[in-house]
């Protein structure tokens, strides 16, 4: 075997390895990427339903509702919107009224998000990153200070007893 | 006091550090041998400060000292003894400074090896490794000061978050640093060669134990994270493609195939200008996997309050580091010797293939890991890119990658024979067809891709056993049926044979575990006492549900007891609730019953106040901890591998010196 035909065939295994690797990364790009959403942005632009999202805010004061063999209803708020969420399994540890979370599934015909993953930060002061920003974009969150504007019974975060280390979240699947 | 002078250390090894990283570079200008041999007593130097430096917070954390901020903030008088041990590194400065000890541990190593190592090149990777240390040691004292005092002291600190509380989480962190920072060692090699533009056989020899020894560790540590969040989160999942996760996965996939280029340069001479770049890019991915971890930057379900003048800089190092080898690599990678092409079909044209499928494998990841952010900062979308998405990219580029594996081993160096190599290995293929179309038929309309893996998995094992077993038969005229002939020449193979065996067979180990899963079940109901819910083959039934005490918790405990589906019982699983007074944190602690290398796993909801009925799922886990027992087999292999002679006495000039005890030959 040549020099050269040694080398082309190295180029072209390197070629193939690439090209199914970009090839796998654009076909999962178009079909597996959730976007996130804030319950204004789901009342404003509509999301169709059976679309997977993330759907990120407080849980409403007064709106949890266990009902039997582990469901359990709840409404995502920020403020502006609301969205009605339903849900079964084990809710995280810090899963509670006025509590930021991230809830995952899809919205259903009638308007109702059937959330197949919810996630709250396990700490108490901790706002998911994505909800902190579409309060923000409602005006109730300022940085370092947390809930600018409370609603009733939700603490304002304190940042002194923020956590820095690594640790996981609550998280829970159905 | 004691924290004053700790604080005093750290300044110090900062000053001794600068000396270590500019010493050789000034006396490789100036020509001074003198002014060179500095840089092993400034690296010792560092060392021991640092060490001071780390006794001296944990020492406070030990007494509970709360006149120390770090100590307020993740310490209680009631904390249990190891883990006022383990916050030490819980929480961001603490952990920081376990970080740069590890790094000027593995600087002191360098320096105190006894190999056949050019001084010009030793002295260049004391220097980068000195540079490192400084940046990381500055990072602390400027941003993460771990003995900031507090005044009035407090009276009792505000404790541990309750998830660090555990003992996976005391060893996790210890593992996984020594992983990423040893990697430190090959980048700082590889700089060195870089700036002497001299690279060779000799190189690679002595970045291989260093290489392994991270790998080794790294390998520990991603699966004592993996264990630790699969049983104290109670979600039962083992990997969650989470970005944290990614930031670990990413350099063992880099180290991975670094650890396999040096074979091919210490054998072949070839690959040369890859390896060098593979060295460099295993390290950046470690400090990106530091800045994903530390900034925050990436949402994760790992939590973390952000700082931004930490995030930047750590970025700013980043930069340095990465776009300072970067260059460096492309203003002198062209004037290194270029080692020959070889035959596609052979040992090194296995391993460059190997290569090809770790990297594009390695980019696969960095992609979905790091694009939201692009995404975010160009277009303000806000995206989660999940499992799916890692699942449909990475598995299709691992399988051929598991598939040659056997192989690879089996073919020789330069020229290899594909027919040769398949009729030695006819034995595992046939294993593996056999055992997965078994499998199949007698999980008939389960999932398809299980059987898949177990043969995958079977031939994996197979094939890493075939080859210890071929060549103690040896070949032509030598080769032998006497079973004591096999078994003694098997023993007389290098260990480096045994280790890559073992370290195969872990592999496959892992994904009979991971193949496993597709049948793992769950089961989710209200139960009251004396009810029973079941999963795959178990039943659990709900004795009692009672609180218990810890020694800074109280936990709502439910008492469970785990059948079989015929009725007889196989034992019991306790699963509660733990309210830590302090945090005023519930957390779950999750059950585990482990039945062979399979695990039943309970996990507690909600508790109701009226009638004693609790939210309980159920998991059955079948073969799950082949996962971690794999892992752990891969990080022996790497073990067995450092013992090998060849590690010893490295080249033949080393050959005259005096052996060194076994301790030492590890170190090196």
């Amino acid at each position: 075997m040549t020099r050269k035909s040694r080398r082309l065939i190295l180029i072209a295994a390197c070629g193939a390895v690439l090209a199914l690797a970009l090839g796998l990364i654009l076909s999962a790009m178009s079909g597996s990427i959730v976007f996130f959403r804030s319950p204004t942005e789901v009342a404003a632009q509509g999301v169709a339903p059976g679309t997977r999202f993330r759907l990120g805010g407080l849980v409403k004061d007064g709106s949890v509702q266990r009902g039997p063999d582990q469901t359990v209803d709840f409404a995502v708020t920020d403020t502006n919107a609301t969205v009605q969420v339903q849900y079964r399994g084990l809710l995280p540890d810090l899963f509670r009224e006025g509590q930021g979370i991230v809830a995952e599934g899809r919205l259903e015909p009638g308007g109702i998000f059937r959330a197949d993953t919810v996630l709250a930060k396990h700490d108490e002061s901790y706002m998911p990153r994505e909800v902190a920003d579409a309060l923000k974009a409602q005006g109730r969150w300022q940085e370092g200070k947390g809930m600018v504007e409370k609603p009733a019974a939700t603490k304002p975060a304190d940042a002194s007893t923020a956590i820095t280390d690594k640790t996981l979240g609550q998280r829970s699947e159905r | 006091m004691l924290i004053e002078v700790g604080h005093f250390a750290l300044a110090l090894a900062l000053a001794l550090s600068l000396v270590q990283a500019v010493m050789p570079v000034w006396a490789a200008r100036s020509g001074d041998q003198a002014l060179r041999a500095v840089a092993t007593p400034a690296a010792l130097g560092t060392f021991a400060c640092i060490l001071f430096s780390f006794g001296a917070l944990t020492y406070a954390h030990a007494t509970s000292d709360f006149s120390v901020q770090n100590v307020v903030e993740n310490s209680h008088t009631m904390k249990p003894f190891l883990y006022k041990l383990s916050g030490v590194w819980g929480n961001h400065e603490g952990s920081m400074l376990l970080w740069v000890l590890i790094l000027a541990l593995f600087g002191a190593l360098v320096a105190v090896a006894r190999n056949s190592v050019p001084p010009t090149l030793r002295a260049n990777t004391l220097a980068v490794q000195g540079l490192i240390t400084f940046v990381f040691v500055l990072f602390i004292i400027t941003t993460s000061n771990p003995f900031a005092r507090v005044s009035p002291a407090p009276v009792e600190g505000n404790d541990l978050n309750p998830l660090l509380q555990d003992f996976g989480l005391a060893i996790h962190p210890p593992l996984l640093y020594v992983g990423y920072v040893g990697f430190s060692i090959t980048f700082a090699f590889a700089i060195a060669a870089l700036i002497d533009g001299r690279i060779d056989a000799v190189w690679a020899r002595a970045v291989r134990p260093w290489t392994l020894t991270a790998w080794s560790f790294l390998t520990l540590g991603i699966a004592m994270g993996s264990y630790w969040a699969y049983y104290e989160l109670g979600w039962g999942g083992w990997w969650f493609w989470d970005p944290v996760e990614n930031a670990s996965l990413m350099p063992w996939l880099a180290g991975t195939a670094l650890l396999h280029s040096t074979v091919v340069m210490e054998k072949r001479d070839a690959l040369k200008v890859w390896t060098v770049l593979l060295a460099i890019l295993t390290f950046s991915l470690s400090l990106l996997g530091t800045f994903i971890v530390r900034s925050g930057v990436l949402t994760s379900v790992h939590s973390f309050a952000t700082d931004p003048t930490r995030g930047i800089f750590i970025l700013a190092i980043l930069i340095l580091f990465i776009g300072g080898s970067l260059t460096l690599f492309a203003w002198r990678a062209p004037m290194l010797r270029q080692g020959g092409l070889f035959a596609p079909i052979s040992r090194e044209g296995a391993l460059v293939m190997n290569n090809l499928f770790l990297a594009a494998a390695c980019a696969t990841v960095f992609v979905g890991t790091l694009y939201p952010l692009l995404l975010e900062s160009l277009t303000a979308e806000k995206i989660s890119v999940g499992p799916p998405f890692f699942n449909y990219t990475f598995i299709p580029l691992a399988i051929p990658l598991l598939l040659i594996v056997p192989f690879g081993q089996t073919l020789a160096w330069k020229r290899g024979d594909v027919h040769a190599a398949t009729q030695r290995l006819f034995a595992a293929l046939a294993v593996a067809l056999v055992v997965g179309l078994a499998v199949l038929a007698y999980t008939w309309g389960g999932p398809m891709m299980a059987p898949v893996g177990i043969g995958l998995g079977a031939y994996l094992v197979i094939g890493s056993a075939l080859e210890i077993v071929s060549r103690a038969r040896g070949y032509g005229a030598s080769r032998t049926r006497s079973a004591g002939v096999v078994w003694r020449r098997a023993l007389g193979l290098p260990r480096s044979a045994w280790g890559t065996a073992f370290a195969h067979a872990g592999v496959g180990i892992v994904v009979l575990g991971i193949a496993a899963q597709g049948w793992a079940t769950e089961g989710l109901k209200t139960l009251k006492p004396g009810e029973s819910l079941a999963s795959g083959p178990y039943v659990a039934t709900l004795d009692r549900v009672g609180p218990r005490m810890g020694e800074n918790y109280s936990e709502t405990t439910a008492f469970l007891t785990i059948r079989n589906t015929a009725g007889d019982m196989i034992g019991t699983v306790e699963t509660g609730k733990r309210f830590y007074p302090s945090r005023k944190m519930t957390v779950t602690e999750s059950g585990l019953l482990t039945i062979g290398v399979s695990q039943v796993y309970a996990s507690l909801g909600e508790v109701m106040p009226e009638g004693g009925s609790i939210g309980l799922r159920l998991y059955y886990k079948p073969l799950v901890l082949l996962i971690w027992l794999g892992a752990v087999v891969m990080a022996l292999g790497g073990a067995v591998s450092l013992t090998d002679r060849r590690m010893r006495v490295g080249a033949p000039a080393r050959a005259r010196a005096k052996a060194l005890p076994a301790g030492m030959a590890a170190a090196e």
